[in-house]
């Protein structure tokens, strides 16, 4: 089929059912009306990765009913889908038959980013215009004299027209938007500089003067929209990949009208008071009280708990949990806007603290770089009135020293790192959506992590398998394949085992377990009262927590099973690299003490709080940071979305509800927490790094200025000194780059493909 | 020096030329999938193939 054997990820994929297939209605609401009955559909396909997959998706799709065509783009890994007509064409299906895991994501508000497109039509026709100006330049500066120096000007100033209306248009509007707030920013020297450096080229040229600065105006905005352009590509890379990332929440719910009738309307739509009908896989949309149906619930996403809850009609139910046995009919008590989920929202708006106040390097070094290089230019500009009154000159070396002291290096000492800083990020499967957040998170001296999903998988594992007789544990997981609910899945990874009785008919009972009959028997895998009616002899109850699970045969209990919540791969050697890094470690969970005190201990975490409401982890958060210290949140849950917004910086694994992953500054694509000691390493390299760039700007100008402030700069000296400077900076950037991969760096795979899979299998 | 008069505009109109040609390459959404550009030249077109 194709060459990169999708199939081989699907089989490690364990947890891809607990999402499931976006239904026909819900791709319906998706889709964008393009013009008369044609509509667009836009997928994320997170396992395409070469030619052969465009290939086979693009011709099998193409193929379909109603399909006008199906284009792939791989490096979004998105696949757009135009069809016609009413009924939603089963491409999903059909990617499925093909391997391909494909679901709905979150849409941009415009499909197309303008700023992307704006920046890099500036750099192309900066690059056209510094490229053309330098050439002339050049020839000025060996010997062209004369006319011939004048007319290289003016086709200079002609040149220079487009670059700085096109080009230099970014950093005028961002200065002014600076200004008239009352900030600094380090666009307002750059904006200075240029335009006084044009302005004065244009009246030397006028005046057939000798040296024209052009060259210099022109190469430097060049030089910083390329830093510019590619830190926008870098956060944009990471947006996208975020964005790609199945959205968890549901996006619409069928609605049971009162005659009879089913409609699916999106959760904006769905009012108190509405019936809802929640089959087995689906996410309950809305905060509601079940009317009929039995089922467990797995609330790992919304309140922390790792074990199932079992529910029954009259019960209320949370919007965000997943539903995972059997359907339910609930009725809505709340609207969408009313729901838990937008109470987390608005907690976590309330309580954005750290982020909101924080001024980022650059801004801060800019505040006060700018008003010293104005000062400095003006006292020259005085100084050379008082000794020459010479109005002419005293003017041309006052803009000279602007033009050197144009802060080139200092634009590109702070992006060019990050840039490089995200890049490796990206490669070890980190996603950086802020600038300001690496910044942020080399100052963190405490970490407080979420339990379940962030330190554990949420998902159970069996721990006593080597114990149960193999046979045994065959037929139970013969069983198990047939549910969702998370032991089942958990058992399930041990079948295999040829020659066992084959099932006939296999029936869920939602909240007890699965019955299954083989030739003559009957055998129940669930609650071990409901399993083994027949042995009730005071064996439940002892084993609390997860000891509940049983197999029986005819009434007889012939296995039980133990479970535990499993931890992340490498969470204890993360905690640990954590602590040697310096920051505290704590565990915050909305779970019961003793699953809390269990991973405690597996990961050798001191402090922990359990069972704390969504606003305890915020004031926990705001309680730490009034003691002075800089919190770093890890966590995933819709109840961690307010205490990410609190702490100074915020990470999220890729499987973390909808909210969590667009309010958290990080997003790791991969299992392993590794990534978090890593982000924190390359973060705390990155802040080194741009403090050294920041030192090499500042010695270029201590030695450059003084050389103006004196009127020994020419164009010459300018171009050389600013390109030289700049070089430098980005020399020593790049040594983050080549700098020894960090031990864990390598323990986490650094192939974008493994990360791809990871994706995939997350999401 | 008469000739620099025609020369650099006729070099300036070349560069110009190659600058419209990147900015339409752009505009008509070329740069939006470098990866699979890449890829696709693997493709066998189907009409090739027949």
């Amino acid at each position: 089929m194709s060459c990169c054997a999708p199939g081989a990820e699907m089989a490690l994929d364990l947890n891809a059912s607990t999402s499931a297939l976006p239904s026909r209605q819900e791709i319906r609401l998706a889709s964008r009306s393009l013009d008369g009955d044609l509509r667009q559909t836009d997928l994320s396909v997170p396992s395409v990765h070469c030619a052969a997959c465009i290939q086979t998706i693009e011709t099998a799709l193409g193929k379909l009913e109603r399909v006008e065509g199906a284009r792939v783009n791989l490096s979004t890994k998105r696949v757009s889908i135009r069809w016609r007509g009413d009924e939603v064409p089963s491409f999903v299906a059909e990617l499925g038959r093909l391997g391909y895991d494909a679901h709905l994501f979150n849409p941009e508000a415009d499909g197309k980013d303008k700023t992307l497109s704006d920046l890099i039509r500036a750099v192309a026709v900066a690059g056209f215009a510094a490229g053309n100006i330098m050439l002339l330049s050049v020839s000025v500066w060996s010997g062209a004299e004369g006319a011939t120096r004048d007319l290289f000007h003016w086709f200079s100033a002609l040149i220079a027209i487009p670059a700085l209306a096109f080009a230099g248009g970014i950093y005028f509007r961002s200065a002014w938007n600076a200004l008239r707030h009352g900030r600094m920013n380090m666009d307002v020297p750059i904006a200075v500089g240029v335009s006084l450096a044009y302005a004065m080229s244009l009246y030397e040229t006028m005046t057939h003067g000798e040296h024209a600065y052009f060259d210099a105006s022109v190469s430097l905005l060049f030089f910083l929209l390329i830093g510019r352009t590619l830190d926008h590509v870098m956060r944009e890379r990471a947006r996208t990949a975020v964005n790609g990332l199945a959205r968890l929440a549901a996006r619409g719910a069928t609605v049971l009208r009162h005659d009879g009738t089913r409609d699916y309307l999106p959760v904006d739509e769905i009012e108190p008071g509405m019936i809802l009908l929640v089959a087995a896989g689906e996410r309950v949309p809305v905060d509601g009280r079940i009317i009929r149906g039995v089922s467990d619930l797995d609330c790992s996403l919304v309140s922390g708990e790792s074990t199932p809850r079992t529910v029954a009609s009259g019960e209320q139910v949370q919007a965000g949990t997943l539903n995972l046995t059997g359907p339910l009919t609930i009725e809505a008590t709340a609207a969408a806007k009313d729901s838990f989920l937008a109470e987390m929202v608005r907690l976590m708006e309330a309580a954005e603290g750290g982020r909101a106040q924080y001024r980022r390097i650059a801004d801060r070094v800019s505040a006060l770089y700018a008003p010293v290089v104005h000062l400095t230019a003006f006292v020259t500009f005085l100084g050379w009135i008082a000794a020459s009154g010479d109005w002419h000159r005293a003017v041309t070396i006052a803009i000279a020293v602007l033009i050197i002291t144009c802060p080139c290096a200092l634009g590109l000492a702070v992006p060019i790192v990050q840039v490089v800083a995200a890049r490796r990020l990206f490669e070890a499967g980190v996603m950086v959506k802020d600038g300001s957040a690496l910044e942020r998170l080399a100052a963190i001296d405490a970490a407080v992590f979420d339990k379940t999903g962030t330190l554990t998988l949420g998902q159970p594992r069996l721990v006593n398998a080597s114990s149960i007789d193999p046979a045994m544990l065959a037929i139970a997981a013969d069983i198990a394949a047939h549910s969702r609910h998370p032991f089942s899945k958990a058992i399930a990874q041990f079948a295999g085992f040829v020659g066992q009785p084959k099932l006939d008919a296999v029936s869920e009972h939602p909240g007890l377990g699965i019955e299954a009959t083989t030739a003559g028997s009957t055998w129940r895998l669930g609650r071990r009262g409901w399993a083994g009616w027949k042995a009730r002899t005071g064996g439940e109850g002892k084993y609390g927590g997860y000891g509940g699970t049983v197999l029986s045969k005819n009434g007889r209990i012939v296995a039980s099973f133990t479970f535990e919540d499993a931890t992340r791969a490498d969470a204890r050697a993360a905690v640990r690299q954590l602590k040697d890094a310096g920051v505290s470690v704590e565990m915050l969970s909305g779970d019961i003490a003793n699953a809390c005190g269990d991973v405690a201990r597996t990961l050798d975490i001191e402090s922990f709080t359990p069972a704390l409401l969504p606003s305890g982890k915020v004031e926990r958060i705001e309680a730490l940071t009034k003691a002075g210290h800089k919190v770093l949140m890890v966590g995933d849950g819709l109840n961690d979305t307010p205490a990410l917004g609190a702490a100074h910086v915020s990470i999220a694994p890729a499987t973390a509800a909808d909210v969590g992953r667009n309010a958290a500054d990080f997003v790791f694509l991969r299992e392993s927490l590794l990534v978090v000691p890593l982000a924190l390493d390359i973060s705390r390299k990155a802040g080194r790094l741009i403090r050294q760039n920041l030192a090499i700007a500042i010695i270029y100008n201590a030695v450059a200025v003084p050389i103006a402030i004196l009127g020994h700069v020419t164009p010459l000296i300018a171009a050389i000194a600013m390109s030289a400077s700049s070089l430098l900076v980005i020399a020593n950037a790049l040594r983050l780059q080549g700098s020894g991969p960090h031990a864990s760096a390598r323990s986490t795979a650094p192939d974008r493909r493994s990360g791809i899979g990871a994706l995939a299998r997350s999401s | 020096m008469t000739t620099l008069v025609y020369l650099i505009p006729v070099a300036l109109f070349l560069g110009a030329l190659g600058l419209a040609g990147f900015l339409w390459a752009l505009r008509s959404g070329q740069y939006e999938d470098l990866d699979g550009a890449a890829e696709r030249i693997l493709i066998d077109r189907d009409d090739k193939a027949k």
